[in-house]
């Protein structure tokens, strides 16, 4: 534990430093830069506010990255899993009657963007246990083609004439802003903490939990004490897609009240971050995702300043740093035959 | 639909093919040096589009001097290759969370010197590149020959012996005196210097530097490498491949065929997936590939 730490904490120190050294390349003073994007994030109930609706996503597709993980599988499709389950959900929350009372439909629409990202996540899954393809090339690829077929199925079926959005989501869907004085942060915040301690209950207080495990520490070992491997793998990328799928429920039914195409890109690859800092640990990954949030909604504050890709660039950097200093994913396992 | 097929046959769309497939080949010979070596290499996306930022910033302050421009665009590819090793091979990281973050700092880090280089968030300023000439242009021969020689020199030279020694039994190559880490260095480094020729390709055969114009080109490379069974000649043959589908894609958009466009467009990245699901289980992957060494 101590020695995760101390990873961790060079690895910022680490990030920090290339941070400044990419401000001060632009000719402004990096201790003015970090105050500056402190005190608009986390110094006002606004930034703080915003701060959080971008951490939101990430709790989940970093929480989708962490079940992948466990079970010793690499899910780099969170992207496509997102935009298949957002866009769902904003053609569930268009179809739903408004006469449905609001529960039911919030209920409805998250459930069936679940769905939507474990379908996507649950072929790629099918793929290597019936094929023996690695998830990762798969879920890569399904990013593009689930970005082909929404936009194919937008344009022909769902969007709004010249845009590319989808119709309202129907007025009983929507939910309740949190505060923040007009921030964007909603209620789906709960929805993604929840689904943590949901993760946390399944890996530490089941059975099938601890099956899961066991085939991330050792599948063979896994294999011979008599569990299926093939049903875990298929079944861990499917719940891992059904995590990236609930994202929806943030930027659909709490901001925009519709799918828009490129929604939420970016925040997928971002989950592979915010897990692997969050030592695929719930709470780990809830506090990592505060942070990317942070940088994420404090690179805008600070756009005059220096360009926002300076922060895309210092969490690269965290990743890099904090896979230099860790070994213990390197026992991902390696099951049967599939390679990249 | 007569047009379509006819169209097929002519020069110009054989030429659209090899141009499009010169990343692609390059980027896979990149691939079968890593891999064989034992190093998954998903960090080629980020290698290509490094690749396509110093070719452009090559031929920009050169007027358009094809040479100095491929050298930035190589140089530009070993440097990041060479991050990449330190954590991959020196720090045992991860090597496809290290290859994420590679690929996520290209993508930032050249979106970040668009702006500071050129004040622009989506391209360079446009270059004097080669544009679509194929025949009479050098770097098209160059990287022809250098598939025969990544070819030669992984079945026919003791290098390319020792590099797939310690891809297969790394143990058994260190007892044998041979420094696994070293060549790993060397294969990543050289499969930096290809991957950054191909992306040095892509800027100079359009217009200069576009944001992002990697574009997933670095996987489909991945997995051109596994079609091809980890074997130079035959990762080149499905590289064609993948240009083909994709100057069939740009074709049928052409031509009216009755299937939408979007559609098309997920053409090659279906195609992938269907062939990594084919071959996969007939062809055999280094057997030590992702695996950190380290002598005891």
């Amino acid at each position: 534990m101590r020695r995760e730490l101390l990873t961790i904490a060079i690895a910022m120190l680490l990030a920090v430093l290339a941070g400044s050294l990419l401000i001060w390349f632009v000719g402004k003073s990096p201790l003015e830069v970090y105050g500056l994007l402190l005190s608009r994030t986390w110094g006002t109930s606004n930034g703080f506010g915003e701060v959080l609706f971008k951490s939101t996503p990430l709790i989940l597709t970093g929480l989708a990255v962490a079940v992948a993980f466990k079970v010793g599988l690499f899910n780099i499709g969170a992207e496509g899993q997102l935009a298949a389950g957002s866009f769902v959900t904003g053609l569930c929350g268009a179809a739903l009657p408004a006469s449905l009372p609001g529960p039911v439909a919030v209920v409805l629409c998250v459930l069936a963007g679940m769905l939507a990202g474990a379908a996507v996540g649950g072929l790629a899954g099918v793929l290597k246990v019936r094929y023996g393809a690695h998830e990762v090339i798969n879920t890569i690829m399904l990013n593009f083609v689930v970005s082909a077929v929404t936009l194919w199925a937008g344009n022909a079926y769902f969007f709004v004439k010249y845009t590319v959005h989808t119709a309202a989501i129907s007025s009983n869907a929507v939910l309740s802003p949190l505060g923040f004085t007009g921030s964007k942060a909603n209620t789906s915040l709960l929805l993604a903490i929840a689904l943590a301690g949901a993760v946390w209950y399944f890996f530490n207080r089941t059975r099938r939990g601890f099956e899961w495990r066991a085939v991330g520490h050792n599948p063979r070992a896994a294999e011979n004490a008599g569990v299926r491997l093939g049903g875990v793998v298929i079944g861990a990328m499917a719940i891992s897609g059904a995590l990236a799928g609930a994202v929806g429920t943030n930027y659909v039914l709490g901001y925009k009240q519709y799918f828009e195409r490129g929604m939420g890109t970016g925040t997928g690859v971002m989950g592979i971050a915010v897990a692997l800092l969050g030592r695929n640990h719930p709470a780990g990954i809830v506090a990592a995702a505060l942070l990317f949030g942070t940088l994420s909604h404090g690179s805008l504050v600070v756009a005059e300043e220096v360009p926002k890709e300076t922060f895309q660039i210092l969490q690269a950097v965290i990743i890099l740093a904090v896979a230099c200093g860790s070994v213990y994913l390197g026992r991902r396992a390696r099951a049967r035959g599939a390679h990249v | 639909m007569i047009d379509f097929l006819i169209n097929l046959l002519s020069l110009s769309f054989v030429t659209q093919v090899l141009r499009i497939t010169m990343p692609y080949a390059l980027a896979a010979m990149g691939g079968v040096l890593s891999e064989r070596s034992g190093v998954v290499n998903i960090a080629l996306e980020g290698i290509l589009l490094m690749g396509a930022f110093g070719a452009a910033v090559g031929a920009y302050d050169t007027d358009g001097n094809i040479f100095v421009a491929v050298c930035y665009g190589v140089a530009a590819g070993v440097a990041t290759s060479a991050l990449y090793a330190v954590a991959v091979v020196s720090f045992h990281a991860d090597q496809i969370v290290a290859g994420v973050a590679i690929n996520m700092l290209a993508y930032g880090g050249t979106a970040y010197l668009l702006k500071v280089f050129y004040n622009s968030s989506s391209n360079s300023p446009q270059i004097q590149g080669f544009g679509g000439r194929l025949f009479t242009n050098w770097v098209f021969w160059l990287a022809l020959a250098l598939v025969v020689v990544v070819q030669i020199i992984v079945t026919r030279t003791r290098w390319g012996l020792r590099m797939r020694s310690v891809g297969d039994n790394p143990d058994a190559a260190h007892t044998l005196g041979v420094s696994v880490n070293r060549l790993r260095w060397q294969a990543v480094l050289a499969a930096g210097a290809l991957a950054g020729l191909g992306g040095a390709w892509l800027a100079l055969s359009g217009s200069g530097f576009v944001a992002e114009m990697s574009a997933g080109r670095g996987y489909i490379a991945l997995a051109a490498v596994i079609m091809g069974s980890w074997r130079p000649v035959w990762a080149c043959a499905a590289s064609l491949l993948f240009g083909f589908a994709e100057a069939l894609e740009v074709n049928l958009q052409m031509f009216s065929t009755g299937i939408p466009n979007e559609l098309i467009q997920a053409f090659p990245y279906v195609l992938t997936m269907i062939t990594v699901a084919g071959f996969i289980g007939r062809s055999r992957a280094p057997v030590h590939l992702g695996r950190p060494f380290s002598a005891h």
